[in-house]
């Protein structure tokens, strides 16, 4: 038996090992821990882009755990799909723990950040989990790890909001967790399987019973949740603001993705399309749902005023888009929106890892704290601007490729009503992004500062000396931002693999 | 008529999950109280126990162990599920009690109106100063 057999094990039993073993070592040396982190999160890079190019080679990669065949047994189950999310949420892993050293030093509590590496492994974990399983239940017990790995991490933040978040997040992720759980008691009765790819087959033959239509509603509403659709995204705001900034990078470039994912498996994977459209118009729920999180998410943050929440009302707003996509059911969006979740993490992710760098240097998380920031911090705000350009969508960075996708898809539907919804989204991100931009390099534009605003009672510091961010920091957040642009320019790799496991989705 | 009278007497089970699963909602839902929200969660996890536990029984069956006597079991795999769902909600009770602690070290309460309050006294302090 060779290893590289093994290997779609192997990525989540070695994160998993080490989550237990860094808080045994990590007393030894203070970096340590931040090394483990980095090189066990890089070898669950290459391990995924090698299951990438395995499958684009060979086709489905399907692995027996402790040798028992499916559907008896619990199937690892590698295709183009999960192939694609599992090198994005790995390399943002990746990217995060590099970037992680100095700002968990600045932003969490010394006797607390060897526990936050041990969490962060557990959660990378139950990520790479809920994606590379092909068993249902499987999945509710990975969801389940990365949440609670989630509920710990948000409680690390600095201020004292961040545990009434971290509570009211556990509160509603629990209550989404125990609705999954229900849905699968509900399938598990009518087909008498756990295994996704037998509940494929069997399930067709039961649309009619009641008892698959109310599995269908209770995932639903418990994914929805999970991920932040719209009227169900209450926890999310909270809980980016308040966390310390690795964990709100990781938690918005990943966490969310993830539940993408799974609700993709779960409405696209085990209930066929036609269920979804012809049964019940679950379909045409979730796209009104989806345009109203585009715009509203996009209008409140206009409104924020601190940093953090600014883009986590973004996220809301973006994630409609993902959504949006998948469940206008035909090829071209659903490649818009499978190409969206990498697009959408490598943005999101340098947006949040530039306010780490902001608050890492001058402790600040307001806007009008960014006063001529140019001359202080050039290369961070560089960076801020091209992801936000990304994030409104302008051509030649990656937004504009998902949404053109996503557009063109709404327009094969036959729902051209849909495309004022998304540039109305675009035009309204454009808003939120400029005016922080006019802030960083025309300061003199502006009216004096409202100190009203100024976050915590900080003062605002001497903007106008060069002091940049560490290079261990800035390096990974600078990656991010010349990918934005590089898949923006020659998005042909990532769109021919959200092609294929579009056609699969849809068949 | 008939017919509910019927379902109540061969399907009671369910009723009493559905029953339990309510309870626990409205507890979570209405209670101003962190550590009665978590009891709330709790009936209502554990009522969906049940509802695995109910699904899982066969006609005359017994226990899964193999046994010469025996001619029916029970489903073994809702309950060997089961026992994973139980030790899932026993490590969200924890983490939830920690957070409590916690809560309650830094607000001196754990009601849920006495937290807002003084989260809005920060909000307003930080504005002025």
């Amino acid at each position: 038996m060779k290893l590289i057999h093994e290997f779609p094990v192997l990525i989540i039993i070695i994160p998993l090992i080490f989550a237990l073993i860094i808080p045994l070592v990590g007393r030894l040396n203070r970096i340590l821990p931040w090394i483990i982190a980095s090189t066990i999160t890089f070898f669950c890079f290459l391990t995924s882009i090698f299951l990438l190019f395995t499958v684009l080679d060979t086709g489905k990669i399907s692995y027996w755990l402790g040798g028992w065949e499916p559907p008896w047994g619990i199937e690892y189950v590698v295709d183009y799909l999960n192939a694609f999310v599992l090198a994005v949420i790995s390399f943002i892993a990746f990217i995060v723990s590099l970037y992680s050293g100095r700002s968990v030093e600045a932003e969490i509590n010394e006797d607390k950040q060897l526990a936050f590496y041990s969490i962060y492994m557990l959660f990378i974990t139950g990520l790479l989990g809920i994606v590379i399983t092909g068993d249902i239940f499987n999945m509710y017990v990975f969801l389940e790890i990365t949440s609670l790995a989630g509920y710990a991490m948000i409680a690390m933040g600095r201020k004292r909001d961040a545990l009434v978040a971290s509570y009211n997040y556990l509160i509603l992720g629990t209550i989404a967790a125990t609705f999954i759980l229900i849905g699968i008691g509900y399938i598990y009765m009518a087909t008498g399987t756990l295994n996704i790819a037998d509940l494929q087959e069997r399930l067709p033959a039961l649309f009619h019973s009641k008892m698959v239509l109310v599995a269908l509603a209770f995932f639903t509403v418990g994914l929805s949740l999970k991920l932040a659709l719209f009227p169900l995204h209450t926890w999310l705001p909270g809980a980016y603001t308040y966390a310390p900034s690795v964990v709100s990078c990781i938690m918005a470039a990943t966490a969310t993705k993830v539940g993408i994912y799974a609700m993709l498996r779960i409405i696209f994977g085990v209930f066929k399309i036609e269920f979804d459209i012809h049964f019940i118009p679950i379909a045409n729920i979730l796209i009104v749902v989806s345009s109203m999180a585009i715009i509203a998410g996009s209008a409140v943050a206009i409104t924020q005023t601190n940093l953090k929440s600014m883009l986590a009302y973004s996220s809301v707003g973006q994630i409609g888009y993902i959504v949006l996509g998948a469940v206008l059911a035909n090829q071209t969006a659903m490649t818009g929106s499978i190409i969206h979740i990498l697009n959408h993490a490598l943005m999101k992710g340098a947006l949040f890892m530039v306010v780490g760098c902001i608050v890492y240097k001058t402790g600040i998380e307001d806007i009008s704290g960014l006063r001529g920031m140019c001359k202080k911090m050039p290369f961070t705000m560089a960076v801020f601007t091209v992801a936000g350009l990304s994030l409104m969508g302008v051509p030649l960075t990656v937004g504009f490729v998902s949404k053109w996708y996503i557009a063109i898809g709404a327009l094969n539907a036959g729902m051209g009503y849909l495309i004022p919804v998304i540039i109305t989204g675009s035009l309204l991100s454009a808003v939120y992004i400029w005016r922080i931009i006019v802030n960083i390099y025309f300061p003199d534009e502006l009216p004096e500062p409202e100190l009203l605003y100024t976050d915590g009672g900080t003062e605002i510091t001497d903007n106008d000396t060069y002091s940049e961010a560490p290079w261990s920091m800035l390096a990974p957040t600078m990656v991010l931002a010349v990918l934005c642009i590089y898949f923006g320019i020659s998005a042909t790799a990532p769109l021919s693999i959200a092609e294929k496991a579009a056609v699969m989705l849809s068949q | 008529m008939t017919d509910i009278i019927h379902i109540i007497q061969t399907k009671y089970y369910y009723l009493v999950v559905i029953f339990l699963m309510m309870i626990g909602l409205y507890t979570t839902i209405s209670s101003m109280n962190l550590i009665k929200k978590i009891i709330g969660i709790n009936i209502f996890q554990i009522s969906v126990f049940l509802f695995y536990i109910a699904m899982a029984k066969v006609k005359y069956g017994t226990a899964p162990i193999l046994w010469d006597k025996a001619k029916v079991y029970d489903n073994p795999l809702p309950h060997v599920l089961i026992l994973t769902a139980i030790v899932v909600s026993v490590s969200t009770t924890a983490v939830a009690l920690a957070l409590i602690i916690n809560i309650h070290k830094e607000y001196g309460t754990i009601e849920e109106d006495r937290i807002l309050e003084k989260q809005k006294l920060d909000f307003d302090r930080s504005n002025i100063a």
